[in-house]
């Protein structure tokens, strides 16, 4: 869909922001936003493209990095952190051959921080997608993994 | 008059208007509250956390800068939980800074510095996590150095609220937040106007010009070089700020004295340079009414004004004044006329500008001021925070200096060149001269008070006899965006609108000292009204070396060497390469 019928639809307003970043991101099947399309939405809503990029940064949900197919998402909360997520973050690491933030040669997984996912109940938790995945130890990674790649 | 209340601070009772806040109280009595955060012209952020108080019936102590002082408050200053929370803070601001104190430019101004120094720390006593990041330095203009930034946010309040740029932004959250810009690293890569005001907001040395002092005492100590040197006229206001006069001070001869005694050979007025604009600009004026230009025309010497309409509305180009600003005017002279009369090389000549301002450092080094296509006009830009400091170190008692007088040809100016370092200044002068162009009668009434003063937009109806033109006087990018929109609008029917980068125009430039506040403004604007006023001529056309400049060597505004000296042309700069 075109940007800026996706502006029009949800209001050509600054305060409208976030929904629009949201929509147009699903034009790049959820991975990212281009600089092109932020310099259009800024110019659009009469915003500067550093505002734009500082609520890209402040999210997780909407970025402007180049994503994978799979976008790993840690919860780095309370509870997620004290039932051992750094375990998990480490097995993810290992597993892909990746650090933190980058995205394997493939452009399959991204490994990403999250804020809290309201997945305290099963924590540690992870989201991949839509998809929410709880109560993990690092032995239930591998599984996770070729989940994913048998989907493709 | 708001009602007035009654609290006590420190044992101390204190009255003050209702709805003050508790640090503006304490600040009024001459209590001591530190903060980093808090600007007086600008809103409350009270995110550095060190004007923390405690209030008696209060469960929590709360920051002084967001909390309203109330009738019969009990307020303490010094308490010990009050001491030992700022003390956690200032530690922990002190883990993420990069505190090279001995070589940092801010030396003895750091607002940073100056808490630590009260609150008697030491040491932090937190694992320092700071890591170095790059500087942005490739700018001629403005170094943003974000190892030192305490993260306070003024500067992206002064870019958003009072430029209307919103170039720095907040970007990521929690701990890992930093004041930056979008992709590229650099300001050089987006649509920055290099107005400085940023660093003269920034309390550390995180945003601040850069630095061309070096450069300066290489010529001054080149025996081939014949150093010269212009000061702008809203320096003369305002540098004595920088050795604890009152704002508005006027210390021109100071200022030539120091100059003399740093090593200039000689000592010029930016103010002839601006008179010398004003026959250029008020020509241009005069020409473009009489045979049907484009109209409006726009004023053209502020450059973060230049560099802001070529960035972000190229299409209206055609409006702006081809004049150059009077600082590269007067490069221009000196390196042509001046040159010829000395009998030396361009090239051995080295003209320095004093500049309220961070732009004109971009200015100068632009393309289309080479007169001989080789050579920079203006070989090197110091702001007013700059000079001050080589004044400082060079061990010169500023305060002390016998007063001194510029030297002639270009040190001769009128009363309309010194009111250019003001908002509505450019304006009036500009008026004074087109109204005896247009009219061929002498003026009565110089005095056009309605262009004058802080408010952001003015306006005013000139009477010329057989027809009124409207005029408009803007300062600050925001309020020339209101009028941009009129422009595209078609609902702006003005003859002549001066528009000024920086609120309150140069005097509140962004290479000025430190504490740029409305009443410092209005106090080194009515210095300069105060100056004009003492002078006998008034009027720019009447300066006698003005004519004799057109006599000797330009022949009349406009003809083909003016044309080529004095005036220039802008280019559509808005798609910068992707990065």
């Amino acid at each position: 869909m075109d940007i800026k019928k996706i502006i029009e639809e949800k209001g050509k307003k600054p305060e409208n922001a976030i929904q629009i970043l949201k929509e147009v991101q699903k034009i790049n099947n959820y991975k990212y936003l281009s600089s092109p399309q932020i310099k259009i939405i800024a110019d659009e809503l009469g915003l500067s493209e550093s505002k734009i990029v500082s609520l890209l940064s402040f999210y997780t949900l909407i970025t402007e990095k180049y994503r994978g197919k799979y976008v790993i998402q840690i919860c780095t909360n309370v509870s997620c952190y004290v039932n051992g997520s750094n375990n998990i973050v480490k097995e993810f690491e290992k597993e892909l051959g990746i650090k933190m933030g980058e995205t394997t040669s493939d452009g399959l997984f991204t490994l990403e921080y999250t804020s809290c996912i309201g997945c305290c109940n099963i924590a540690p938790a992870i989201r991949i997608g839509n998809k929410k995945f709880g109560e993990l130890t690092p032995q239930k990674i591998q599984a996770i993994i070729s989940k994913c790649r048998e989907n493709l | 008059m708001n009602k007035m209340i009654e609290l006590i601070i420190d044992d101390e009772k204190i009255i003050i208007e209702e709805g003050k806040t508790i640090l503006e109280a304490a600040r009024k009595a001459n209590i001591y509250i530190p903060s980093l955060c808090y600007h007086p012209s600008q809103t409350i952020k009270a995110n550095c956390r060190l004007c923390l108080i405690e209030i008696e019936g209060y469960s929590k102590l709360v920051t002084s800068c967001s909390t309203k002082a109330e009738p019969n408050m009990v307020v303490r200053t010094n308490s010990d939980s009050v001491k030992k929370a700022r003390k956690i803070t200032l530690e922990l601001l002190l883990s993420n800074h990069d505190f090279n104190c001995s070589i940092c430019s801010r030396e003895d101004n750091c607002e940073l510095k100056k808490v630590v120094d009260k609150e008697g720390i030491n040491d932090s006593r937190f694992l320092s996590f700071f890591t170095k990041k790059p500087i942005d330095n490739t700018n001629p203009s403005i170094i943003r150095d974000i190892n030192k930034c305490i993260k306070c946010g003024r500067c992206i309040e002064v870019c958003k609220n009072v430029q209307g740029l919103n170039i720095l932004e907040e970007m990521s959250r929690s701990h890992k937040m930093m004041v930056g810009i979008p992709r590229g690293k650099y300001l050089s890569d987006i649509l920055c106007t290099f107005c400085g005001q940023c660093s003269s907001v920034c309390p550390v040395a995180a945003i601040t010009e850069k630095d061309d002092i070096n450069k300066v005492w290489l010529a001054i100590n080149n025996p081939v070089k014949h150093v010269i040197v212009q000061v702008a006229p809203a320096v003369r206001v305002s540098i004595g700020e920088m050795f604890g006069l009152e704002a508005g001070h006027n210390v021109t001869g100071k200022i030539v004295t120091s100059l003399r005694r740093l090593g200039f050979n000689n000592v010029y007025d930016t103010n002839f340079a601006a008179d010398l604009t004003i026959v250029e600009e008020s020509y241009e004026l005069f020409k473009r009414v009489k045979e049907g230009g484009v109209l409006p025309m726009i004023t053209s010497c502020s450059p973060g004004w230049i560099n802001y309409i070529e960035q972000y509305h190229p299409e209206l180009l055609e409006h702006v004044s081809s004049c150059k600003s009077p600082q590269q005017m007067f490069g221009a002279i000196a390196k042509t006329y001046y040159s010829e009369q000395l009998k030396r090389k361009p090239e051995n000549i080295f003209v320095v500008s004093i500049m309220p301002c961070t732009a004109k450092k971009y200015e100068a080094s632009r393309e289309e001021m080479k007169s001989d296509g080789v050579n920079p006009d203006i070989d090197a830009v110091l702001t007013t925070r700059e000079f001050a400091k080589m004044i400082k170190q060079s061990q010169i008692d500023f305060l002390n200096l016998e007063d001194g007088n510029f030297d002639d040809p270009f040190g001769f100016s009128t009363g309309a060149g010194t009111i250019f370092g003001n908002t509505g200044g450019v304006m009036e002068a500009a008026l004074r001269t087109f109204y005896e162009m247009a009219t061929g009668k002498a003026l009565a009434n110089i005095d056009f008070k309605d262009v004058r003063g802080l408010k952001g937009f003015k306006e005013a109806v000139i009477d010329l006899g057989d027809k009124k033109v409207k005029v408009a006087v803007v300062h600050s990018l925001l309020n020339a965006k209101k009028i941009i929109n009129m422009l595209k609008e078609n609902r702006a029917d003005y003859a002549f609108i001066e528009v000024m980068c920086c609120e309150g125009g140069c005097i509140g430039g962004g290479g000025q000292p430190y504490n740029n506040q409305v009443d410092v403004k209005q106090k080194r604007i009515d210095a300069l009204y105060h100056l004009d006023e003492a002078k006998e001529i008034r009027k720019s056309h009447q300066n006698p070396f003005i004519e004799k400049l057109y006599k000797e060597f330009l022949i009349e505004p406009h003809s083909d060497i003016a044309k080529k000296l004095l005036h220039t042309t802008y280019n559509d700069r808005k798609n910068k390469p992707e990065v």
